[in-house]
């Protein structure tokens, strides 16, 4: 059934969209805590080299993701430490902090460049997978993706039922209110942005050890902007990072079929489409500010320090 | 205990301070990094700083690579100051490169003296258009324009990229992707023999005097100024803000095709797919090192120009990564924004009385 080219389209399009859910759900809770990290796509070419490196010298890929979630949390650390600690200002910081994992990731993966790694592998199992229809569409993907959807789970879990995640949000609403009651306003917002920095790290990881398994010079060609826009694009909540995900990775793999359906446009257009769909829907979703303002956390953006 | 106190008033001396702060940090972390990857620092230190100096051509080259960066940060800094964040630079000056090769190829090779003011007006616009669009879905969709700025730098490299693979490819070129080379009389001038150093360069400069009177003594530019500094006493003072979006990314877009065109017109000479190895990017880092500031910006874009040249000397003397610049960048914008603290706060040593 796996000739079914439907299937085979809804397959790639899961696929695609597995890197934008890791980073894009990392960044929602990082946001949630009113800070605004502009540095994803820096943190997810860190992740891609630190697990390629690590998986190819080891020749283990868990050992690699290890890497990858730890190069992602140091680096997002270093944007904690410059906008909690230091009181940084959250846009140009984010900015560094991309600019800066772009030169080192290049720099630190020059060695790797053009070599091959065994990819991630598909989890076959064995009676689920022989299902008509069902078997190629739901059980033939490799860890990371189902491990996606676990974090959505968590992620939506951990926002609405959990005491840190309900602590997270008010952190992000209303610092000043939450640190008068004793919350610990500055540890809140380090531990979101940690999270946000090991899920890019791991989306990061996808790229370079399944997606396309190898490394070259910003691989993430975006990816980590478009999962800015993503959460934009979902008002904050986790269904929607899913769905828009989802919709994003159908449009890079529309680019993948087009000569498939005999459309003889050229290939630079048709690589254009997810930056371009990023554009319209925005748009759509922004054109009415004030639904934005609504769910946008009252903090985001916003320094917090207990002495001002 | 340390404790951050905040100054009654930001500190003008650490202002000026930081940049110089920062600077000398790179260079410390930079002489670690040499030593990690076992080179000698000293003269990994000679090759990287001294040595593109060492020649009138090497001058040349510095003011030469100066030039885009410098034309961007400018534009970038008219923004940045109204809190009008455009960071497509990149994109602006591929769209300008494309706009002004366009109008040299859609002229053909026939000689006119006109034909190279005619390509600079282009370049200008073509930035100018391509910022148009973020500004045009900020002001009428409320769009955020650092990520719309940012998708158009992808678009913009894929249609340069289509373009040279395609309807511009060199007839003649051996299956290049590139177009055709520019005639003498479609080249900009070369101010100096022995350089590449061409008249973009005296535009950036009348650019920073420019950027100066801008900010300093016009109205538009106090205007953008106080959005910056205190959004909700701009709205009070009728200061619309649309008006300031429009300005700082046609101004910055403008600035940025303007770059473009320098490259293609100017050292590369024709239309290729890579040409600009992220000017438009490490502009930003340049605007916050020059801290906004047209003179600051100046010896900012003069710095991450060195650091250009030596990362490419250091590729050929050292077989080390010409990556290694964007590091250094990056480092360099981090050690700002982090010193930056100490124009507003000062450190204390406090004693803690009781629990803390």
């Amino acid at each position: 059934m796996t000739t079914d080219p439907i299937i085979a389209i809804l397959v790639s399009t899961v696929v695609a969209a597995t890197p934008l859910i890791y980073a894009a759900l990392g960044e929602l809770v990082t946001e949630k805590a009113g800070v605004l990290n502009l540095g994803v796509e820096g943190m997810m070419l860190i992740g891609a080299v630190a697990a390629f490196a690590v998986g190819l010298t080891t020749g283990s890929l868990a050992l690699g993701y290890l890497a990858a979630i730890g190069a992602g949390v140091l680096m997002s650390l270093i944007f904690g430490f410059l906008t909690i600690t230091l009181q940084t200002n959250q846009v140009a910081t984010g900015l560094a902090l991309t600019l800066f994992g772009v030169g080192l990731s290049s720099f630190a993966g020059r060695p790797f460049v053009g070599q091959p790694i065994t990819p991630v592998p598909a989890l076959d199992l064995p009676l689920l997978s022989d299902i008509p229809l069902l078997g190629p569409l739901l059980f033939k993907y490799n860890l990371v993706v189902y491990g996606s959807i676990v974090l959505f789970f968590a992620v939506q879990w951990f926002l609405t039922r959990s005491h840190w995640g309900l602590l997270t949000r008010a952190v992000g609403e209303a610092p000043g209110v939450a640190h008068a009651i004793g919350r610990p306003v500055a540890l809140v917002r380090y531990a979101a942005v940690m999270f946000g920095g090991a899920c890019s790290g791991v989306a990061g990881a996808y790229l370079s050890t399944a997606l396309t398994p190898m490394w070259v010079e910003s691989m993430s060609s975006g990816r980590g902007w478009i999962a800015l826009a993503l959460v934009v694009f979902a008002t904050w909540k986790p269904l929607r990072v899913l769905l828009g995900a989802y919709l994003f990775g159908g449009v890079t793999v529309l680019q993948l079929y087009a000569q498939g359906f005999g459309l003889d446009v050229p290939s630079e257009f048709m690589s254009m489409l997810p930056y371009l769909a990023t554009i319209v829907v925005l748009v759509l979703i922004c054109r009415d500010g004030k639904i934005i303002l609504l769910n946008q956390p009252a903090a985001l953006g916003k320094p917090f320090h207990p002495d001002l | 205990m340390l404790r951050l106190e905040k100054r009654p008033e930001p500190s003008g001396a650490m202002r000026l301070a930081s940049p110089l702060i920062a600077a000398v940090a790179m260079l410390l972390t930079g002489l670690l990094i040499f030593l990690i990857l076992g080179k000698n620092p000293v003269e990994a230190f000679q090759v990287f700083f001294i040595k593109p100096l060492n020649s009138v051509y090497g001058l040349g080259e510095l003011l030469l690579k100066t030039t885009p960066l410098l034309l961007c940060a400018l534009g970038l800094a008219i923004g940045f100051r109204a809190n009008v964040w455009n960071i497509g630079a990149e994109g602006q000056l591929i769209v300008g490169a494309l706009a002004g090769t366009g109008v040299a190829l859609a002229w053909g090779e026939t000689e006119s003296s006109w034909i190279l003011p005619a390509m600079l007006v282009a370049g200008v616009l073509g930035g100018m258009l391509w910022a148009a669009i973020p500004a045009l879905l900020r002001t009428r969709f409320h769009t955020n324009e650092i990520l719309t700025s940012l998708m158009l730098v992808y678009i913009a490299q894929l249609l340069l990229a289509w373009l040279v693979h395609g309807p511009w490819r060199d007839p003649m070129g051996f299956n290049f992707p590139q177009s055709r080379l520019f005639e003498e009389w479609e080249l900009l001038p070369i101010l100096w023999n022995g350089t590449r150093v061409n008249i973009a360069f005296v535009f950036a400069l009348l650019l920073v005097a420019a950027s100066w009177f801008f900010t300093r003594k016009t109205h538009a530019g106090f205007r953008m100024q106080v959005s910056g500094l205190a959004p909700a006493a701009a709205t009070y003072a009728g200061f619309g803000s649309a008006r300031n979006i429009w300005l700082a990314l046609l101004i910055s877009g403008g600035a940025a095709g303007l770059a473009g065109l320098g490259e293609v017109a100017g050292p590369i000479g024709q239309l290729q797919p890579q040409i600009s190895p992220g000017y438009g990017f490490a502009a930003i880092i340049v605007a916050f090192v020059g801290r906004l500031h047209p003179v600051g910006i100046l010896l900012a874009s003069l710095l991450m120009s060195l650091l250009y040249l030596g990362g490419e000397q250091a590729q050929m003397n050292l077989a080390l990564p010409s990556a290694i610049t964007g590091l250094f960048q990056g480092l360099l914008l981090f050690y700002l924004l982090a010193a930056d603290l100490f124009v507003n706060f000062r450190l204390r040593i406090r004693t803690v009385a009781g629990a803390a």
